[in-house]
C-alpha cells in the first residue's frame, strides 16, 4: 500500500519522538574520507563506551554521511552542530572516546579535539562558527552529516518525499515550467537547461522511456556526487521520481562509477527502503504512475560519463560514444527516449518543487541558480567537500572557506573542470563562479572538482597530466581525438623532459583546433582546454622549459635538481630526517649535501626547509 | 585455468542471462577469481549468444577488467588530480621499486599486483592508496614500505 502524506508525518513525529527520548546525539560521520580516517573504529569504540557506562538509554550514537571537511576526519558531532570534534582517534582511539564522552555526560568540552583554523590560528567549537562551513548555503547536502543514510525515516523525518505529492498534484508541463523557470542548470558540467531536456524527452514519441542518472563522476580529483550518492540517497531517488513522472518514464537507471563501492551499497539498502513503502514499483505513492530504479555498476571508464556513451554501457557494450546529430531524448538507451541527469542535479529537484520558484530563484545568480557543491582540494588549508550559492568569487571560496595556501607558499592558479576545463590564474580570482563566467576565462564549471595549486606545482607539468589522462582514456573511435591528445600528449613531455621548441606552443595551439572541430564527443572537443588555458595564462612558464630549460617549480624530474645552498644550511637536519631516500649527507651542525644518485627529485627536503637553503636548479 | 562452469551459470542466471548486464556479471566472476580468465569470457558469451569478440571487446574496453590473474592483493596507487600534485607519481614509483614491478605487473610470487587508478574520491587526503578494500590516505613515499609489510605479514 502507498503511503500517504499523512502517514509520513506520522514517520516524522515517530522518528522525532524516539531521538528526542535521549538526551544528546552522537553523530560519526563515515564518509570515504572519515572511513579512511579510521572512522570505523571511531563508531565501534563510541558504541562500545556508551553501552559499557550505562548511557544507552541516553545517550544515541549515528552514522551519518559526509560532513566535508573530510581532511580532519574523522568528524564527530554532538547535538546539533553545538560541538564539532575533529581528527578524532586518530592518535588514539580509546583516548579521544574518553574525552567525547566527558563531554557528553559532563560537558566538558575537549580542547584538543577542537577545529583549529591553520590559517586564521583560531579555534572553534560549532561547525557554525567555523568559516569553512559559515560561507556555505547547504541546501542538496543539508543532509549530510545529520542523517543516517542508511534509514528511510531519518530523511522523511527531515522533509524528505513530501515533493513527489507536490508534483503530482501538478501537471508535467507545469512541473517543466518550474524547473524551467527556476533555471535549473545540470550540475554534470555543461550547464544545460534542465526543463528544456524535460520537455524534449517529455515531447518525444515512444512508449516506453527511461530517465538516468550520471553518478560516473569521472573527473579525477573530485568527489560530489559521491558523497551525495553515500550521504543522501534518497534524495536522488526522490528527483528521479518526479522526473520520472515528469517525462513518462517508467524505468530509471543509475549509473555509479566502479570504484564506489559504498555508495553502491547505500543506493542500494535506499533502493529497498523506497520499495517497501511503496515510493518505488507499481503505483508510486498512490499516484498510479509506475516507476522503478536500478543501479548499474560502470567499468572504469572515464568517457562513460558521456551522455552516449553512458547509454551505450548500459547496454552491456563497451562505451563507445556517437555522433550528437541523433538526440538521445529521442534515441537513447535501447533506442528510447531517454533523460539523463547528473545526480546533483535529481537532487535539486525536490528543493525546487517543494519550496518554491521565488525561493530557488533568489539563491545564485540570474543564468545559473541555485547552489554548487565543489570538491575544494590541493594545496588550500581547508581542503573538503563545499556547497556555495553560484555567483560567488573564487577568491571567496579559496581564501576565504578555504583559508588560503598552505605554508608559507602562494596561491598560482586553481583548476576547475577537470580534464575539459582550465587552469584560472591570480588575476580572475574575483571572477563569480557560474556557468557563463567560467567558460569565458578558457575553463569551466564542470561537474565541482577545484583543485588548488601553488608556486611548487608546474603547469606545464598539469597539462601534460591532463593529456596523458586523456590519451588513456580516449576510446580510440573518432581519429581527431584518438591521435591528436596522443601527439599533444608527445610535444608536452617532450617539454617537460627540456626537449621542447619554440614551435612546439604553435603546433599545440593548432592542433588543440583540430580536436574543438574535428572529434565527435566532449572528451576530445574540450581535450585541449587544460594545454590552451596554461598557455594563455603561464607561458613563461612553458618558457623556461623550453629556452632555459629549467622547472621553476621543480617537479618536472628531467631537469630538476635539489641543492643546499652552504650559506644558509644551520644543519638542523630536518631534510635529511624527513627524506625517504636518506639522500641527504653530513654531519649535524654542518651543511648538508644531497647525494644525487639517490635523489628521486621528490622535493620534500625544498618544502620542509624552514631556511630556505634549497635551491630548485 | 580450471573454472568453475556451474559458478559461472549461476551468476549468469542471477542477471536473468541477459546480455544487458555483461557489465555485472564479469564483475561477479572477477570478484570470484580476481581476475576475467578468457575461459569464462567464451564460456559467458556462449550462455548469453552473443559473439565472442564482443565479450573480448568489453573485457578490455573497461579498466576494471584484468584478462591476467592478479596478485593477492592489488595495490591501486591514486593519480587523480589531487594526488598527482601531492607527489603521487612518487608514491607510485616507490611502490614500483619496492615490489620491482611495473604498473600492471604482478610480482613474482603472486602476493601483489600494482595498479594506477584516476581518482578514488578521497581528494582531501591525498595522495590515496588503495590496498584490496582499505584505503590509506596521505601517503608518502616512506610509508610505501610499512603498507608493503602489513599485507605481507598476513597473507
Ligand atoms: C567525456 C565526458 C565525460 C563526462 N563525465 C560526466 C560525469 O562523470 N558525470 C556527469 O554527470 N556528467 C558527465 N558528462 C556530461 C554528460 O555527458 C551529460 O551532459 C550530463 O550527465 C547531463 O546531466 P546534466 O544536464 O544534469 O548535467 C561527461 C561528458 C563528457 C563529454
Ligand atoms: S585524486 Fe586521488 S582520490 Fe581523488
Amino acid at each position: 500500500m502507498a503511503l500517504s502524506l499523512k502517514q509520513l508525518d506520522s514517520i516524522t513525529s515517530a522518528f522525532n519522538a524516539k531521538e528526542q527520548a535521549y538526551d544528546k546525539i552522537i553523530r560519526v560521520c563515515c564518509g570515504t574520507g572519515c572511513i579512511t580516517s579510521g572512522a570505523n573504529r571511531v563508531l565501534e569504540g563510541v558504541l562500545t563506551a556508551v553501552e559499557r557506562e550505562g548511557l544507552s538509554s541516553k545517550v544515541l550514537v549515528k552514522k551519518t554521511g559526509c560532513h566535508g571537511l573530510c581532511e580532519r576526519g574523522p568528524i564527530v558531532t554532538l547535538g546539533n552542530d553545538e560541538i564539532l570534534y575533529q581528527s578524532v582517534g586518530k592518535r588514539d582511539v580509546a583516548a579521544d572516546v574518553d574525552l567525547l564522552l566527558k563531554t557528553v555526560t559532563e560537558g566538558k568540552v575537549a580542547d584538543k579535539l577542537l577545529f583549529r583554523d591553520s590559517a586564521r590560528k583560531e579555534k572553534y567549537t560549532s561547525s557554525l562558527d567555523i568559516p569553512f562551513y559559515k560561507g556555505q548555503k547547504r541546501i542538496v547536502l543539508a543532509m549530510n552529516g545529520l542523517i543516517n543514510p542508511e534509514e528511510i525515516d531519518d530523511y522523511i523525518a527531515h522533509g524528505g518525499y513530501r515533493a513527489p505529492f507536490r508534483a503530482f498534484q501538478m501537471t508535467p508541463e507545469e512541473i517543466i515550467d518550474w524547473v524551467t523557470k527556476g533555471g535549473l542548470r545540470g550540475r554534470g558540467g555543461g550547464g544545460f537547461l534542465t526543463g528544456r531536456k524535460w520537455s524534449s524527452a517529455r515531447a518525444a514519441k515512444g512508449g516506453l522511456k527511461y530517465v538516468l542518472a550520471n553518478g560516473d563522476e569521472g573527473d579525477p580529483g573530485a568527489f560530489m556526487d559521491r558523497s551525495l550518492m553515500e550521504g543522501n540517497p534518497h534524495a536522488v531517488i526522490e528527483g528521479m521520481v518526479i522526473g520520472g513522472y515528469t517525462i513518462g518514464a517508467q524505468q530509471g537507471y543509475i549509473y555509479v562509477r566502479d570504484e564506489y563501492p559504498l555508495a553502491v551499497s547505500r543506493l542500494t539498502k535506499a533502493i529497498e527502503q523506497a520499495r517497501d513503502y511503496n515510493m518505488l514499483g507499481h503505483d508510486v505513492f498512490g499516484s498510479g504512475f509506475d516507476f522503478d530504479l536500478e543501479i548499474y555498476r560502470g567499468g572504469g571508464a572515464f568517457v562513460c560519463g558521456e551522455s552516449t556513451a553512458l547509454m551505450s554501457s548500459l547496454e552491456g557494450k563497451s562505451g563507445e560514444p556517437r555522433d550528437k546529430y541523433v538526440h538521445t531524448v529521442e534515441h537513447g538507451l535501447w533506442d528510447k527516449p531517454t533523460n539523463l541527469n547528473n545526480v546533483e542535479t535529481w537532487a535539486n529537484v525536490p528543493h525546487i518543487i517543494n519550496n518554491g520558484l521565488d525561493w530557488y530563484t533568489s539563491i545564485g545568480t540570474k543564468k545559473s541558480t541555485g547552489t554548487k557543491i565543489f570538491s575544494l582540494v590541493g594545496k588550500v588549508n581547508n581542503t573538503g567537500l563545499i556547497e556555495v550559492p553560484m555567483g560567488i568569487s573564487l577568491r571567496e571560496i579559496i581564501f576565504g572557506l578555504g583559508g588560503g595556501i598552505r605554508g608559507k607558499r602562494q596561491f598560482k592558479a586553481v583548476q576547475t573542470g577537470g580534464p575539459s576545463g582550465g587552469c584560472i590564474p591570480e588575476q580572475h580570482l574575483d571572477m563569480p563562479v557560474d556557468f557563463d563566467s567560467l567558460t569565458s576565462i578558457g575553463s569551466m564549471m564542470g561537474s565541482g572538482g577545484m583543485i588548488v595549486m601553488d608556486e611548487r606545482n608546474c603547469m606545464v607539468d598539469v597539462a601534460r597530466y591532463f593529456l596523458r589522462f586523456l590519451t588513456e582514456e580516449s576510446c580510440g573511435k573518432c581519429v581527431p581525438c584518438r591521435e591528436g591528445t596522443r601527439r599533444m600528449h608527445e610535444i608536452l613531455d617532450r617539454i617537460c623532459k627540456g626537449a621542447g621548441k619554440i614551435e612546439d606552443l604553435m603546433h599545440l595551439e593548432e592542433l588543440g583546433k583540430a580536436l574543438q572541430w574535428g572529434a565527435i564527443c566532449g572528451l576530445g572537443q574540450s581535450a585541449p582546454n587544460p594545454v590552451l588555458s596554461t598557455i594563455r595564462y603561464f607561458s613563461d612558464e612553458y618558457k623556461a622549459h623550453i629556452i632555459e630549460g629549467r622547472c621553476p617549480a621543480g617537479v618536472c624530474k628531467e631537469i630538476t635538481t635539489f641543492t643546499i645552498m652552504e650559506e644558509k644550511c644551520t644543519g638542523c637536519m630536518r631534510c635529511a630526517a624527513e627524506c625517504p631516500m636518506g639522500a641527504i649527507i653530513g654531519e649535524k651542525k654542518e651543511p648538508q649535501r644531497i647525494d644525487d644518485l639517490r635523489c628521486i627529485t621528490c622535493g620534500i627536503c625544498y618544502d620542509v626547509c624552514s631556511f630556505d637553503a634549497i635551491k630548485i636548479g | 585455468m580450471e573454472i568453475n562452469k556451474e559458478k559461472l551459470d549461476e551468476i549468469i542466471l542471477k542477471y536473468g542471462r541477459d546480455k544487458a548486464h555483461l557489465l555485472a556479471i564479469f564483475q561477479d566472476v572477477q570478484k570470484e577469481y580476481r581476475y576475467l580468465p578468457k575461459e569464462a569470457v567464451r564460456h559467458i558469451c556462449m550462455r548469453l549468444g552473443m559473439p565472442q569478440v564482443d565479450g573480448f571487446e568489453v573485457a578490455t574496453f573497461y579498466k576494471s577488467f584484468s584478462l591476467k590473474p592478479r596478485g593477492k592483493h592489488t595495490v591501486h596507487v591514486c593519480l587523480g588530480t589531487a594526488c598527482h600534485l601531492k607527489g603521487g607519481a612518487d608514491v607510485l614509483l616507490s611502490f614500483m621499486r619496492e615490489l620491482k614491478v611495473k604498473t600492471g605487473e604482478t610480482t613474482a610470487d603472486g602476493a601483489f599486483t600494482l595498479e594506477s587508478v584516476n581518482c578514488l574520491g578521497a581528494c582531501a587526503l591525498a595522495p590515496l592508496v588503495r590496498v584490496d578494500e582499505k584505503d590509506f590516505g596521505k601517503t608518502t613515499v616512506a610509508q610505501s614500505r610499512n603498507i608493503i609489510r602489513d599485507f605481507t605479514d598476513h597473507h
